[in-house]
Protein backbone atom coordinates (compact mmCIF):
# COMPACT_ATOMS: atom_id res chain seq x y z
CA UNK A 1 0.00 0.00 0.00
CA UNK A 2 3.07 2.10 0.68
CA UNK A 3 4.57 1.47 -2.44
CA UNK A 4 3.23 4.56 -4.74
CA UNK A 5 4.64 6.78 -1.71
CA UNK A 6 7.86 4.60 -1.38
CA UNK A 7 7.95 5.59 -5.54
CA UNK A 8 7.07 9.31 -5.18
CA UNK A 9 10.02 9.78 -2.28
CA UNK A 10 12.38 7.45 -4.27
CA UNK A 11 11.86 9.84 -7.35
CA UNK A 12 12.18 13.16 -5.54
CA UNK A 13 14.83 12.19 -4.12
CA UNK A 14 16.29 10.86 -7.50
CA UNK A 15 15.94 13.93 -8.84
CA UNK A 16 17.06 16.78 -5.99
CA UNK A 17 20.52 14.20 -6.39
CA UNK A 18 20.48 15.12 -9.88
CA UNK A 19 20.04 18.85 -9.28
CA UNK A 20 22.19 18.56 -6.72
CA UNK A 21 25.21 17.02 -9.33
CA UNK A 22 24.13 19.38 -12.11
CA UNK A 23 24.80 22.23 -10.13
CA UNK A 24 27.94 21.19 -8.88
CA UNK A 25 29.05 20.14 -12.54
CA UNK A 26 28.57 23.52 -13.67
CA UNK A 27 30.36 25.09 -10.49
CA UNK A 28 33.51 22.95 -11.88
CA UNK A 29 32.93 23.75 -15.10
CA UNK A 30 32.91 27.28 -14.09
CA UNK A 31 36.47 27.08 -12.87
CA UNK A 32 38.05 26.41 -16.43
CA UNK A 33 37.11 29.78 -17.76
CA UNK A 34 40.69 31.28 -17.21
CA UNK A 35 42.18 28.02 -18.96
CA UNK A 36 39.40 28.93 -21.78
CA UNK A 37 40.54 32.00 -22.20
CA UNK A 38 44.46 31.61 -22.09
CA UNK A 39 43.53 28.65 -24.76
CA UNK A 40 41.44 30.40 -26.85
CA UNK A 41 41.52 28.27 -29.96
CA UNK A 42 39.94 25.69 -27.64
CA UNK A 43 37.00 27.79 -27.06
CA UNK A 44 36.83 28.90 -31.06
CA UNK A 45 36.45 25.15 -32.21
CA UNK A 46 33.78 24.87 -30.03
CA UNK A 47 32.00 27.98 -31.51
CA UNK A 48 32.44 26.56 -34.88
CA UNK A 49 30.93 23.03 -34.46
CA UNK A 50 28.18 24.28 -32.03
CA UNK A 51 27.81 27.71 -33.15
CA UNK A 52 28.64 28.12 -36.94
CA UNK A 53 27.39 25.21 -38.12
CA UNK A 54 23.91 25.67 -36.58
CA UNK A 55 23.39 28.76 -38.93
CA UNK A 56 21.84 27.15 -41.90
CA UNK A 57 19.19 25.96 -39.65
CA UNK A 58 18.28 28.88 -37.95
CA UNK A 59 18.73 31.03 -40.94
CA UNK A 60 16.33 29.03 -43.03
CA UNK A 61 13.76 28.73 -39.89
CA UNK A 62 13.96 32.27 -39.52
CA UNK A 63 12.84 33.07 -42.76
CA UNK A 64 10.11 30.94 -43.23
CA UNK A 65 8.86 32.11 -39.36
CA UNK A 66 9.00 35.60 -40.51
CA UNK A 67 7.54 34.94 -43.76
CA UNK A 68 4.18 33.33 -41.97
CA UNK A 69 4.20 36.13 -39.56
CA UNK A 70 3.88 38.88 -42.66
CA UNK A 71 0.83 36.45 -43.55
CA UNK A 72 -1.04 35.85 -40.90
CA UNK A 73 -0.40 39.27 -39.34
CA UNK A 74 -1.50 40.92 -42.62
CA UNK A 75 -4.48 38.79 -42.62
CA UNK A 76 -5.55 40.22 -39.28
CA UNK A 77 -4.39 43.56 -39.67
CA UNK A 78 -5.81 44.36 -42.61
CA UNK A 79 -9.45 43.72 -40.98
CA UNK A 80 -8.99 46.71 -39.08
CA UNK A 81 -7.26 48.73 -41.83
CA UNK A 82 -4.20 48.91 -39.53
CA UNK A 83 -1.83 46.85 -41.62
CA UNK A 84 0.84 49.45 -41.67
CA UNK A 85 1.68 48.12 -38.39
CA UNK A 86 2.35 44.89 -39.77
CA UNK A 87 6.40 45.97 -39.50
CA UNK A 88 6.26 46.14 -35.44
CA UNK A 89 4.33 43.08 -35.09
CA UNK A 90 6.81 41.44 -37.13
CA UNK A 91 9.36 42.48 -35.53
CA UNK A 92 8.41 42.39 -32.12
CA UNK A 93 6.95 38.93 -32.20
CA UNK A 94 10.67 38.17 -33.63
CA UNK A 95 12.47 40.06 -31.32
CA UNK A 96 10.82 39.21 -27.87
CA UNK A 97 9.43 35.78 -28.43
CA UNK A 98 10.38 33.94 -31.43
CA UNK A 99 13.28 34.89 -31.80
CA UNK A 100 15.05 33.48 -28.50
CA UNK A 101 12.21 30.62 -28.06
CA UNK A 102 12.44 29.03 -31.44
CA UNK A 103 15.94 29.26 -31.87
CA UNK A 104 16.58 27.99 -28.64
CA UNK A 105 14.37 25.22 -29.59
CA UNK A 106 16.48 24.64 -32.59
CA UNK A 107 19.73 25.00 -31.12
CA UNK A 108 18.48 22.01 -28.42
CA UNK A 109 17.61 19.85 -31.18
CA UNK A 110 20.61 20.63 -33.32
CA UNK A 111 23.72 21.57 -31.11
CA UNK A 112 22.24 20.40 -27.28
CA UNK A 113 21.70 17.02 -28.85
CA UNK A 114 24.91 16.81 -30.58
CA UNK A 115 26.74 17.84 -27.62
CA UNK A 116 24.62 15.13 -24.87
CA UNK A 117 25.79 12.55 -27.46
CA UNK A 118 29.68 13.34 -27.95
CA UNK A 119 30.30 14.11 -24.03
CA UNK A 120 28.01 10.51 -23.64
CA UNK A 121 30.28 8.34 -26.24
CA UNK A 122 33.61 10.02 -24.87
CA UNK A 123 32.28 8.63 -21.70
CA UNK A 124 31.07 5.50 -22.90
CA UNK A 125 34.69 4.97 -24.45
CA UNK A 126 36.59 5.75 -21.41
CA UNK A 127 37.97 8.90 -22.87
CA UNK A 128 36.67 10.78 -20.04
CA UNK A 129 38.22 8.77 -18.01
CA UNK A 130 41.52 8.30 -19.81
CA UNK A 131 41.86 11.96 -19.34
CA UNK A 132 41.40 12.01 -15.81
CA UNK A 133 44.60 9.44 -15.81
CA UNK A 134 47.17 11.86 -17.89
CA UNK A 135 46.27 14.12 -15.20
CA UNK A 136 43.85 16.53 -17.57
CA UNK A 137 40.76 17.80 -15.82
CA UNK A 138 37.72 16.57 -18.35
CA UNK A 139 35.52 19.22 -16.93
CA UNK A 140 38.02 22.04 -17.79
CA UNK A 141 39.57 20.56 -21.22
CA UNK A 142 36.33 19.03 -22.94
CA UNK A 143 33.10 20.30 -21.04
CA UNK A 144 33.85 23.94 -20.41
CA UNK A 145 35.11 25.21 -23.70
CA UNK A 146 31.84 23.75 -25.20
CA UNK A 147 29.61 25.37 -22.40
CA UNK A 148 30.96 28.57 -22.91
CA UNK A 149 30.67 28.05 -26.97
CA UNK A 150 26.85 27.21 -26.32
CA UNK A 151 26.50 30.30 -24.05
CA UNK A 152 28.42 32.78 -26.49
CA UNK A 153 26.48 31.03 -29.77
CA UNK A 154 22.91 30.91 -28.85
CA UNK A 155 22.13 35.39 -28.59
CA UNK A 156 23.83 35.59 -31.68
CA UNK A 157 21.81 32.93 -32.99
CA UNK A 158 19.20 34.27 -32.04
CA UNK A 159 19.79 37.86 -33.51
CA UNK A 160 20.06 36.18 -36.65
CA UNK A 161 17.05 34.43 -36.49
CA UNK A 162 15.03 37.37 -35.64
CA UNK A 163 17.09 39.45 -38.22
CA UNK A 164 15.87 36.98 -40.85
CA UNK A 165 13.08 36.76 -39.71
CA UNK A 166 12.27 40.38 -40.38
CA UNK A 167 13.36 40.42 -43.99
CA UNK A 168 11.25 37.41 -44.16
CA UNK A 169 7.83 39.55 -43.08
CA UNK A 170 9.21 42.29 -45.13
CA UNK A 171 9.42 39.91 -48.27
CA UNK A 172 5.89 38.95 -47.91
CA UNK A 173 4.29 42.18 -46.71
CA UNK A 174 5.60 44.68 -48.74
CA UNK A 175 6.90 42.22 -51.46
CA UNK A 176 3.54 39.80 -52.05
CA UNK A 177 0.78 41.81 -50.02
CA UNK A 178 1.85 45.05 -50.89
CA UNK A 179 1.97 46.70 -47.58
CA UNK A 180 3.46 50.54 -48.14
CA UNK A 181 7.28 49.92 -47.56
CA UNK A 182 8.00 53.31 -45.66
CA UNK A 183 5.13 52.43 -43.22
CA UNK A 184 6.51 49.32 -42.78
CA UNK A 185 10.00 50.01 -41.59
CA UNK A 186 9.37 53.32 -40.23
CA UNK A 187 6.44 52.21 -37.75
CA UNK A 188 8.97 49.77 -36.80
CA UNK A 189 11.86 51.97 -35.79
CA UNK A 190 9.43 53.99 -33.81
CA UNK A 191 7.57 51.34 -31.86
CA UNK A 192 10.26 48.94 -30.96
CA UNK A 193 12.52 50.02 -28.50
CA UNK A 194 16.14 49.45 -28.03
CA UNK A 195 16.02 48.43 -24.44
CA UNK A 196 12.91 47.00 -23.98
CA UNK A 197 12.40 44.65 -26.86
CA UNK A 198 16.05 43.65 -28.40
CA UNK A 199 18.03 43.88 -24.87
CA UNK A 200 15.06 41.76 -23.28
CA UNK A 201 15.21 39.70 -26.07
CA UNK A 202 19.14 39.18 -26.01
CA UNK A 203 19.06 38.35 -22.53
CA UNK A 204 16.25 36.07 -22.70
CA UNK A 205 18.16 34.35 -25.69
CA UNK A 206 21.54 34.22 -23.01
CA UNK A 207 19.26 32.47 -20.56
CA UNK A 208 18.23 30.24 -22.78
CA UNK A 209 22.19 29.34 -24.00
CA UNK A 210 23.14 29.04 -20.26
CA UNK A 211 20.02 26.51 -19.66
CA UNK A 212 20.43 25.09 -22.95
CA UNK A 213 23.96 24.41 -22.88
CA UNK A 214 23.85 23.26 -19.44
CA UNK A 215 21.19 20.84 -19.63
CA UNK A 216 23.36 19.64 -23.17
CA UNK A 217 26.38 19.33 -21.52
CA UNK A 218 25.48 18.07 -17.84
CA UNK A 219 23.49 15.04 -19.78
CA UNK A 220 26.26 13.85 -21.50
CA UNK A 221 28.64 13.94 -18.74
CA UNK A 222 26.08 12.32 -16.55
CA UNK A 223 24.73 9.49 -18.89
CA UNK A 224 24.78 5.67 -17.81
CA UNK A 225 28.03 4.83 -19.95
CA UNK A 226 26.15 2.18 -22.46
CA UNK A 227 24.41 2.82 -25.93
CA UNK A 228 21.53 2.64 -24.25
CA UNK A 229 22.14 5.36 -21.60
CA UNK A 230 23.61 7.67 -24.18
CA UNK A 231 20.62 7.62 -26.16
CA UNK A 232 18.17 7.94 -23.64
CA UNK A 233 20.50 10.79 -22.47
CA UNK A 234 20.23 12.35 -25.13
CA UNK A 235 16.38 12.05 -25.79
CA UNK A 236 16.64 13.59 -22.42
CA UNK A 237 18.40 16.60 -22.96
CA UNK A 238 16.35 17.80 -25.70
CA UNK A 239 13.28 17.11 -23.83
CA UNK A 240 14.05 18.73 -20.47
CA UNK A 241 15.52 21.72 -22.65
CA UNK A 242 12.28 22.33 -24.72
CA UNK A 243 10.45 22.08 -20.93
CA UNK A 244 13.38 24.61 -19.77
CA UNK A 245 13.23 27.13 -22.46
CA UNK A 246 9.20 27.30 -22.57
CA UNK A 247 8.47 27.45 -18.83
CA UNK A 248 11.19 29.97 -17.92
CA UNK A 249 10.39 32.05 -21.23
CA UNK A 250 7.06 32.63 -19.65
CA UNK A 251 9.40 33.52 -16.45
CA UNK A 252 11.23 36.11 -18.25
CA UNK A 253 7.92 37.43 -20.03
CA UNK A 254 6.30 38.07 -16.88
CA UNK A 255 9.17 39.65 -15.13
CA UNK A 256 10.09 42.06 -18.07
CA UNK A 257 7.28 42.69 -20.26
CA UNK A 258 4.21 41.79 -16.95
CA UNK A 259 4.26 45.08 -15.25
CA UNK A 260 2.33 46.83 -18.40
CA UNK B 1 51.56 -10.55 6.82
CA UNK B 2 50.47 -8.29 4.52
CA UNK B 3 51.82 -8.83 1.31
CA UNK B 4 55.00 -9.14 2.42
CA UNK B 5 57.35 -11.30 0.16
CA UNK B 6 57.58 -9.77 -2.82
CA UNK B 7 60.85 -8.05 -1.79
CA UNK B 8 63.04 -4.68 -2.74
CA UNK B 9 61.26 -1.03 -1.99
CA UNK B 10 57.50 -0.60 -2.40
CA UNK B 11 55.94 1.32 -5.10
CA UNK B 12 52.18 1.04 -3.82
CA UNK B 13 50.76 -0.47 -1.03
CA UNK B 14 47.13 -1.14 -0.51
CA UNK B 15 45.97 -1.60 3.59
CA UNK B 16 42.95 -3.02 4.36
CA UNK B 17 41.37 -1.90 1.49
CA UNK B 18 37.44 -2.16 1.26
CA UNK B 19 34.98 -1.04 -1.19
CA UNK B 20 31.52 -1.61 -2.12
CA UNK B 21 29.43 -1.08 -5.15
CA UNK B 22 25.52 -0.53 -3.84
CA UNK B 23 25.08 -3.42 -1.29
CA UNK B 24 27.71 -5.30 -3.31
CA UNK B 25 31.27 -5.41 -1.41
CA UNK B 26 33.95 -5.78 -4.10
CA UNK B 27 36.99 -5.42 -1.71
CA UNK B 28 37.01 -6.93 1.82
CA UNK B 29 40.33 -6.16 3.31
CA UNK B 30 42.90 -6.68 0.48
CA UNK B 31 46.35 -6.07 1.35
CA UNK B 32 49.29 -6.28 -1.36
CA UNK B 33 52.02 -4.38 -2.53
CA UNK B 34 53.44 -3.60 -5.61
CA UNK B 35 57.77 -3.55 -5.75
CA UNK B 36 59.83 -0.65 -8.13
CA UNK B 37 60.46 -1.75 -10.86
CA UNK B 38 59.35 -5.10 -11.46
CA UNK B 39 56.30 -6.28 -13.00
CA UNK B 40 53.20 -6.85 -10.81
CA UNK B 41 49.98 -8.89 -12.15
CA UNK B 42 46.60 -9.04 -10.69
CA UNK B 43 44.65 -11.71 -11.46
CA UNK B 44 41.29 -12.90 -10.90
CA UNK B 45 38.15 -13.91 -12.56
CA UNK B 46 35.97 -11.67 -14.57
CA UNK B 47 33.76 -9.27 -11.83
CA UNK B 48 36.33 -9.29 -9.02
CA UNK B 49 36.88 -5.66 -9.46
CA UNK B 50 40.42 -5.33 -10.95
CA UNK B 51 39.82 -2.80 -13.18
CA UNK B 52 38.01 -0.81 -9.85
CA UNK B 53 41.34 -1.86 -8.06
CA UNK B 54 43.21 0.29 -10.46
CA UNK B 55 40.79 2.77 -10.66
CA UNK B 56 41.35 2.83 -7.15
CA UNK B 57 44.90 2.91 -7.38
CA UNK B 58 44.41 6.18 -9.91
CA UNK B 59 42.37 8.14 -7.09
CA UNK B 60 39.30 7.82 -9.55
CA UNK B 61 37.34 6.29 -6.69
CA UNK B 62 37.65 6.22 -3.06
CA UNK B 63 38.17 3.75 -1.10
CA UNK B 64 35.45 2.83 1.73
CA UNK B 65 38.13 1.83 4.14
CA UNK B 66 41.85 1.41 4.29
CA UNK B 67 44.52 3.11 2.62
CA UNK B 68 45.97 2.86 -0.97
CA UNK B 69 49.85 4.63 -0.80
CA UNK B 70 51.33 5.40 -3.89
CA UNK B 71 55.12 6.72 -3.86
CA UNK B 72 54.69 7.56 -0.63
CA UNK B 73 51.28 9.47 -1.13
CA UNK B 74 48.33 8.20 0.30
CA UNK B 75 46.35 8.35 -3.08
CA UNK B 76 42.27 9.46 -1.10
CA UNK B 77 43.49 12.45 0.86
CA UNK B 78 45.22 14.22 -1.50
CA UNK B 79 44.10 17.51 -2.52
CA UNK B 80 43.16 17.22 -6.42
CA UNK B 81 45.87 19.21 -7.32
CA UNK B 82 48.42 16.99 -6.00
CA UNK B 83 46.37 13.79 -7.39
CA UNK B 84 46.61 14.99 -10.70
CA UNK B 85 50.53 16.09 -10.48
CA UNK B 86 50.83 12.70 -8.89
CA UNK B 87 48.76 10.98 -12.12
CA UNK B 88 51.32 12.93 -14.30
CA UNK B 89 53.73 10.24 -12.73
CA UNK B 90 51.17 7.48 -13.84
CA UNK B 91 50.43 6.09 -17.17
CA UNK B 92 47.02 3.55 -17.76
CA UNK B 93 46.40 1.72 -20.61
CA UNK B 94 42.78 1.01 -20.49
CA UNK B 95 40.97 -2.08 -22.08
CA UNK B 96 39.75 0.02 -24.71
CA UNK B 97 42.84 2.39 -25.42
CA UNK B 98 40.60 5.09 -24.55
CA UNK B 99 42.40 6.83 -27.81
CA UNK B 100 40.66 10.46 -28.37
CA UNK B 101 38.12 9.62 -31.60
CA UNK B 102 38.84 12.94 -33.06
CA UNK B 103 42.49 13.44 -33.31
CA UNK B 104 45.06 11.47 -35.44
CA UNK B 105 47.46 8.95 -33.58
CA UNK B 106 50.23 11.79 -33.77
CA UNK B 107 48.05 13.81 -31.99
CA UNK B 108 46.84 11.41 -29.60
CA UNK B 109 50.47 10.58 -28.42
CA UNK B 110 51.36 14.85 -28.07
CA UNK B 111 48.20 15.14 -25.80
CA UNK B 112 49.45 14.76 -22.71
CA UNK B 113 52.70 16.84 -23.80
CA UNK B 114 50.62 19.65 -24.99
CA UNK B 115 48.34 19.62 -22.30
CA UNK B 116 51.36 19.80 -19.72
CA UNK B 117 54.55 20.96 -21.31
CA UNK B 118 54.93 23.93 -23.37
CA UNK B 119 57.87 22.31 -25.60
CA UNK B 120 58.24 23.65 -28.71
CA UNK B 121 56.84 21.88 -31.62
CA UNK B 122 60.01 20.99 -33.09
CA UNK B 123 60.96 18.35 -29.66
CA UNK B 124 56.76 17.71 -29.39
CA UNK B 125 57.57 15.76 -32.92
CA UNK B 126 60.42 14.07 -31.58
CA UNK B 127 59.27 12.85 -28.79
CA UNK B 128 56.30 11.59 -29.92
CA UNK B 129 58.05 9.54 -33.07
CA UNK B 130 60.37 7.86 -30.80
CA UNK B 131 57.34 6.85 -28.40
CA UNK B 132 55.68 5.71 -31.49
CA UNK B 133 58.55 4.29 -32.68
CA UNK B 134 59.17 2.15 -29.52
CA UNK B 135 55.53 0.64 -29.85
CA UNK B 136 56.24 0.08 -33.87
CA UNK B 137 53.89 2.38 -35.05
CA UNK B 138 55.77 5.29 -35.74
CA UNK B 139 54.75 4.80 -39.77
CA UNK B 140 50.78 5.00 -38.50
CA UNK B 141 51.40 8.59 -37.07
CA UNK B 142 48.52 9.69 -39.68
CA UNK B 143 45.52 7.29 -39.17
CA UNK B 144 42.63 8.02 -37.22
CA UNK B 145 41.48 6.05 -34.32
CA UNK B 146 39.03 3.91 -36.04
CA UNK B 147 41.18 3.28 -38.76
CA UNK B 148 43.12 0.61 -35.96
CA UNK B 149 43.00 -2.52 -35.15
CA UNK B 150 42.60 -3.61 -31.64
CA UNK B 151 46.01 -4.34 -30.85
CA UNK B 152 47.20 -1.46 -32.74
CA UNK B 153 44.98 1.34 -30.59
CA UNK B 154 46.40 -0.56 -28.03
CA UNK B 155 49.79 -0.04 -28.52
CA UNK B 156 49.15 3.89 -30.05
CA UNK B 157 47.65 4.53 -25.94
CA UNK B 158 50.49 2.28 -24.63
CA UNK B 159 52.92 4.71 -26.89
CA UNK B 160 50.79 7.79 -25.24
CA UNK B 161 50.91 6.47 -21.85
CA UNK B 162 54.67 6.36 -21.65
CA UNK B 163 54.81 10.09 -23.18
CA UNK B 164 55.26 11.45 -20.13
CA UNK B 165 58.14 9.33 -18.74
CA UNK B 166 55.75 8.08 -15.81
CA UNK B 167 57.43 5.87 -12.61
CA UNK B 168 54.17 3.32 -12.79
CA UNK B 169 51.83 2.12 -15.91
CA UNK B 170 49.27 0.53 -14.85
CA UNK B 171 47.53 -2.26 -17.94
CA UNK B 172 44.35 -3.17 -17.78
CA UNK B 173 43.04 -6.34 -19.30
CA UNK B 174 45.77 -5.84 -22.19
CA UNK B 175 45.55 -9.15 -23.64
CA UNK B 176 41.78 -9.40 -23.81
CA UNK B 177 40.71 -9.84 -27.41
CA UNK B 178 43.69 -10.03 -29.25
CA UNK B 179 45.31 -12.59 -31.78
CA UNK B 180 48.14 -14.20 -30.88
CA UNK B 181 50.89 -11.72 -32.65
CA UNK B 182 49.31 -9.02 -31.39
CA UNK B 183 49.54 -10.59 -27.89
CA UNK B 184 52.41 -11.27 -28.49
CA UNK B 185 53.79 -8.00 -29.62
CA UNK B 186 52.21 -6.86 -26.58
CA UNK B 187 54.01 -9.38 -23.79
CA UNK B 188 57.17 -8.36 -25.54
CA UNK B 189 56.52 -4.17 -25.50
CA UNK B 190 55.70 -4.63 -21.80
CA UNK B 191 58.54 -6.84 -20.74
CA UNK B 192 61.03 -4.52 -22.77
CA UNK B 193 59.32 -1.53 -21.42
CA UNK B 194 59.22 -1.96 -18.00
CA UNK B 195 63.22 -3.27 -17.65
CA UNK B 196 64.35 -0.19 -20.77
CA UNK B 197 62.44 2.36 -19.15
CA UNK B 198 62.85 1.39 -15.51
CA UNK B 199 58.98 1.28 -15.06
CA UNK B 200 56.77 -0.61 -12.13
CA UNK B 201 54.00 -2.24 -13.95
CA UNK B 202 50.96 -3.51 -12.77
CA UNK B 203 49.17 -5.63 -14.93
CA UNK B 204 45.53 -6.47 -14.67
CA UNK B 205 43.83 -9.68 -16.34
CA UNK B 206 42.43 -12.96 -16.74
CA UNK B 207 45.36 -14.43 -19.37
CA UNK B 208 46.92 -16.74 -17.40
CA UNK B 209 50.20 -18.09 -20.20
CA UNK B 210 51.11 -14.67 -21.13
CA UNK B 211 50.31 -12.71 -17.58
CA UNK B 212 52.77 -15.38 -16.06
CA UNK B 213 55.22 -15.50 -18.68
CA UNK B 214 56.04 -11.37 -17.99
CA UNK B 215 55.08 -10.93 -13.98
CA UNK B 216 57.55 -11.26 -11.63
CA UNK B 217 55.09 -11.55 -8.66
CA UNK B 218 51.27 -12.54 -9.14
CA UNK B 219 47.99 -11.84 -6.46
CA UNK B 220 45.33 -13.76 -7.23
CA UNK B 221 42.41 -11.99 -6.41
CA UNK B 222 38.71 -13.44 -5.71
CA UNK B 223 35.48 -12.59 -4.04
CA UNK B 224 37.29 -9.61 -2.46
CA UNK B 225 40.24 -10.72 -0.84
CA UNK B 226 43.53 -11.98 -1.83
CA UNK B 227 43.47 -15.66 -2.59
CA UNK B 228 46.71 -16.37 -3.48
CA UNK B 229 50.27 -14.80 -4.26
CA UNK B 230 54.29 -15.97 -5.17
CA UNK B 231 56.17 -15.76 -7.95
CA UNK B 232 54.77 -17.18 -11.11
CA UNK B 233 56.40 -20.92 -10.23
CA UNK B 234 55.37 -20.24 -6.79
CA UNK B 235 51.80 -19.89 -7.88
CA UNK B 236 51.63 -22.72 -10.51
CA UNK B 237 52.61 -25.15 -7.91
CA UNK B 238 50.29 -24.19 -5.06
CA UNK B 239 48.19 -26.48 -3.24
CA UNK B 240 45.35 -24.34 -3.09
CA UNK B 241 42.19 -26.25 -5.03
CA UNK B 242 40.51 -22.71 -6.15
CA UNK B 243 44.34 -21.39 -7.71
CA UNK B 244 45.04 -24.29 -9.44
CA UNK B 245 41.72 -24.01 -11.10
CA UNK B 246 41.91 -20.54 -11.94
CA UNK B 247 46.03 -21.21 -13.32
CA UNK B 248 44.69 -24.49 -14.67
CA UNK B 249 41.25 -23.42 -16.32
CA UNK B 250 39.46 -25.84 -15.09
CA UNK B 251 35.64 -26.06 -15.49
CA UNK B 252 34.59 -27.42 -12.25
CA UNK B 253 36.13 -27.31 -8.69
CA UNK B 254 36.00 -24.61 -5.62
CA UNK B 255 34.01 -22.32 -8.53
CA UNK B 256 31.41 -24.39 -9.64
CA UNK B 257 30.11 -25.11 -12.73
CA UNK B 258 26.57 -24.10 -12.40
CA UNK B 259 25.19 -20.96 -11.24
CA UNK B 260 23.45 -21.56 -8.14
CA UNK B 261 19.67 -23.20 -8.76
CA UNK B 262 17.53 -25.04 -7.32
CA UNK B 263 17.83 -29.40 -7.80
CA UNK B 264 18.02 -30.42 -11.42
CA UNK B 265 15.55 -33.27 -11.42
CA UNK B 266 12.63 -31.39 -9.23
CA UNK B 267 13.25 -28.27 -11.59
CA UNK B 268 12.40 -29.93 -14.43
CA UNK B 269 9.41 -32.25 -12.97
CA UNK B 270 8.19 -29.33 -11.78
CA UNK B 271 7.06 -26.86 -14.11
CA UNK B 272 5.77 -23.42 -12.49
CA UNK B 273 1.52 -23.35 -12.29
Amino acid sequence: MLAPFQQLGHATLGTMQKLGRANLFICHVLTGLPEILRRIRLLLAQVYSVGVLTILLVSVSGLFVGMVLGLQGYNVLSDFGAEQTLGVMVAASLVRELGPVVTALLFAGRAGSALTAEIGLMKATEQLSGMEMMAVDPLKRIIAPRFFAGCLSMPLLASLFSMIGVMGGYFVGVGLLGVDEGAFWSQMRSRIDFYDDIVNGLIKSAVFGVIVTWIAVFEGYDAVPTSEGVSRATTRSVVYSAFAVLGWDFVLTALMFGGD
Amino acid sequence: MAGGNAGGEVLVSIRNLTFSRGSRKIFDGVNLDIPRGKITAIMGPSGTGKTTLLKLIGGQLRPDSGTITVDGRIVHELSLGRLYELRKKIGMLFQTGALLTDLNVFENVAFPLREHTKLPESMIRTLVLMKLQAVGLRGARDLMPAQLSGGMARRVALARAITLDPMMIMYDEPFTGQDPISMGVLVKLIRDLNRELGLTSIVVSHDVEETASIADYIYLISEGKVVGQGTPDAIRHSESPWVLQFMEGLADGPVPFHYPAPDYAADLLNPPA
